[in-house]
């Protein structure tokens, strides 16, 4: 009887402590990982403050901040922001909505890819920003150059993974799907579209990736609005602070929507979570 | 070539009547005029050596080759169920198991169907988190809830570990036992054949090369002496030293 309420309080202890024990290395890591980062803005803000950095090569990131707050409080930040957005958006629906087109036509059907694929093939060799000077004599330099280096940003990456993500669908589950009294509308609903939805989803975030680049690059061109037009801006007035304040911006952008891609994606594919697993 | 769907004329009650069944890839010869005939509720099982073509014959029957000529007659609906349980890992257990239904009982039928393969509560699982066993008898579900007069299976086991193949033939043996569907099962493994089938063929070199009847009860096991003899004899049919 004594043994037996001595050995329960064990194994309450142990699960107590295993979960401790295991998530400790992982927080410690983490915090470790933020130790440079924290180090080096602390370091920059001392060489501002202290006038190591001159405030027009480099300013304070409190300077930044500042800056940031001031121009968010006034509205400034926010049309610029929008018209970027704008930009960005109507870029990647353009370049996007085209690839996801001449994709699926090359990966379905055997014409398409005769007729589509190469042309794409060959144009993908030409480096897209490149060809600035080109589409300024083609567009000119107002809003629609801007859109459609976005536009060809965004086209490559989601062209190439919709082609691959079609043509790697196993031909086994096709048939499978055909004995089971699939017409082909169903069989693209059931099997080609989420069979390729992985491979869109990786084509999606390189080109949102893309899309912030080309729209970076545009926004050099003789902007009137946008993040890139406040930066030139600033540069000519030697705000600095403006300037990081706009690298900042652009960088949240990329960071933001990689994170919204990744979180939709690990919804609509939580079938693969199993697939790991085994 | 898609398989007819008309009545046969010559008042054979056959579930399936193939003539002259051809197919080539480039130059080699696959099925070189194949002729089979499966009556209702028959259980036909297909031998032959690895690469003599009963899986392209299949496919051709599932009405899957477009390529193929010769004249197929097929009396009622076939389904078919692969060596590979090629179920789509993006819908769960219940959703493959419905694909390609519609209607309002449909999630009855597959609550039933899935009861008969015994798996009646991995409904909601995914593909991925099956073992191969229970992967193939979501198939046979796939399979069976289109209610076929003529089950294809495509070496349905062979993937399968020794102790589950065991199991999934007790398991096709009840569910035939139950529907009354005849079949047309692609094999290599004797034992497998001589225990499901009611009638053997083999093929080789593109045709069917030897016909067998396998005048066993339904109630047989490897150990009955007629199970033996009969082993011996296909075995030495096929070429095989015993
Ligand atoms: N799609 C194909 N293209 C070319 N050859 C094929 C194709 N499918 C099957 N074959 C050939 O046909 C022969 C029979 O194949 P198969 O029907 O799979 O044999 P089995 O199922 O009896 O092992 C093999 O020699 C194989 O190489
Ligand atoms: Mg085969």
């Amino acid at each position: 009887m004594t043994r037996a309420t001595v050995i329960p309080p064990a194994p309450v202890a142990a699960p107590a402590v295993a979960p401790g024990v295991s998530r400790r290395p992982g927080r410690t890591q983490a915090w470790r990982r933020l130790t440079t980062p924290v180090l080096l803005v602390a370091g920059w803000e001392l060489a501002a403050r202290s006038g190591l950095l001159a405030p027009e090569k480099l300013p304070a990131p409190s300077t930044v901040l500042a800056t940031g707050w001031r121009l968010t409080r006034d509205g400034t930040l926010l049309t610029h922001l929008l018209d970027s957005l704008t930009r960005a958006g109507t870029g990647l629906l353009i370049g996007g909505g085209l690839a996801l087109l001449l994709g699926a036509v090359a990966g379905l059907l055997r014409i398409g890819d005769d007729l589509v694929d190469p042309p794409v093939q060959m144009a993908r060799m030409l480096p897209h920003l490149g060809l600035v000077p080109l589409l300024i004599i083609w567009v000119g330099i107002g809003e629609s150059l801007k859109v459609s280096l976005v536009a060809l940003g965004a086209f490559f990456p989601l062209y190439f993974n919709t082609y691959a993500g079609i043509r790697d669908i196993d031909e086994r589950l096709v048939e499978a799907a055909r004995t089971c009294g699939l017409g082909p509308v169903a069989r693209l609903r059931h099997v080609v579209l989420p069979g390729a939805l992985p491979a869109l989803f990786l084509g999606l975030r390189l080109a949102i990736g893309a899309a912030w680049l080309s729209l970076v690059v545009g926004e050099q061109v003789n902007a009137q609005t946008g993040i890139g037009f406040l930066m030139m801006e600033a540069r000519e007035f030697s705000q600095t602070d403006v300037v990081v304040l706009g690298l900042l911006v652009y960088a949240l952008l990329g960071l933001l929507s990689d994170v919204a891609i990744r979180t939709v994606e690990r919804r609509t594919l939580a079938w693969r979570r199993g697939l790991r697993a085994t | 070539m898609a398989p007819g769907t008309s009545g046969d004329l010559t008042g054979h009650a056959s579930v399936l009547t193939a003539t002259g069944v051809r197919r080539q890839f480039g130059a080699s010869t696959v099925l070189a005029g194949v002729r089979l005939n499966i009556a209702p509720g028959e259980v036909v099982a297909l031998l032959g050596g690895s690469g003599s073509g009963k899986s392209t014959l299949l496919r051709v029957l599932a009405g899957l080759d477009q390529e193929a000529t010769g004249q197929i007659v097929l009396r009622g609906t076939t389904a078919v169920v692969f060596q590979e349980h090629r179920l789509l890992p993006w819908k769960r257990v219940a959703d493959n198991v419905a694909l390609g239904l519609s209607g309002p009982d449909v999630t009855d039928r597959v609550a039933r169907a899935l009861a008969e393969v015994g798996l009646a509560e991995r409904h909601r699982a995914w593909p991925a988190e099956l073992s191969g066993g229970q992967a193939q008898r979501v198939a046979v579900a796939r399979a069976l809830i289109r209610e076929p007069d003529l089950l294809l299976l495509d070496e349905p086991f062979g993937a399968l570990d020794a102790l589950t193949r065991l199991r999934m033939q007790g398991l096709l043996r009840r569910l035939r036992a139950e529907h009354g569907f005849a079949a047309l099962l692609v094999t290599h493994d004797v034992d497998e054949a001589l225990l499901l089938a009611d009638r053997l063929l083999v093929l080789e070199h593109g045709v069917i090369a030897e016909e067998l009847a396998v005048p066993l009860g339904p109630t047989r096991t490897p150990d009955d002496p007629a199970f033996g003899a009969l082993r011996r004899r296909l075995l030495d049919r096929l070429g095989v030293p015993t």
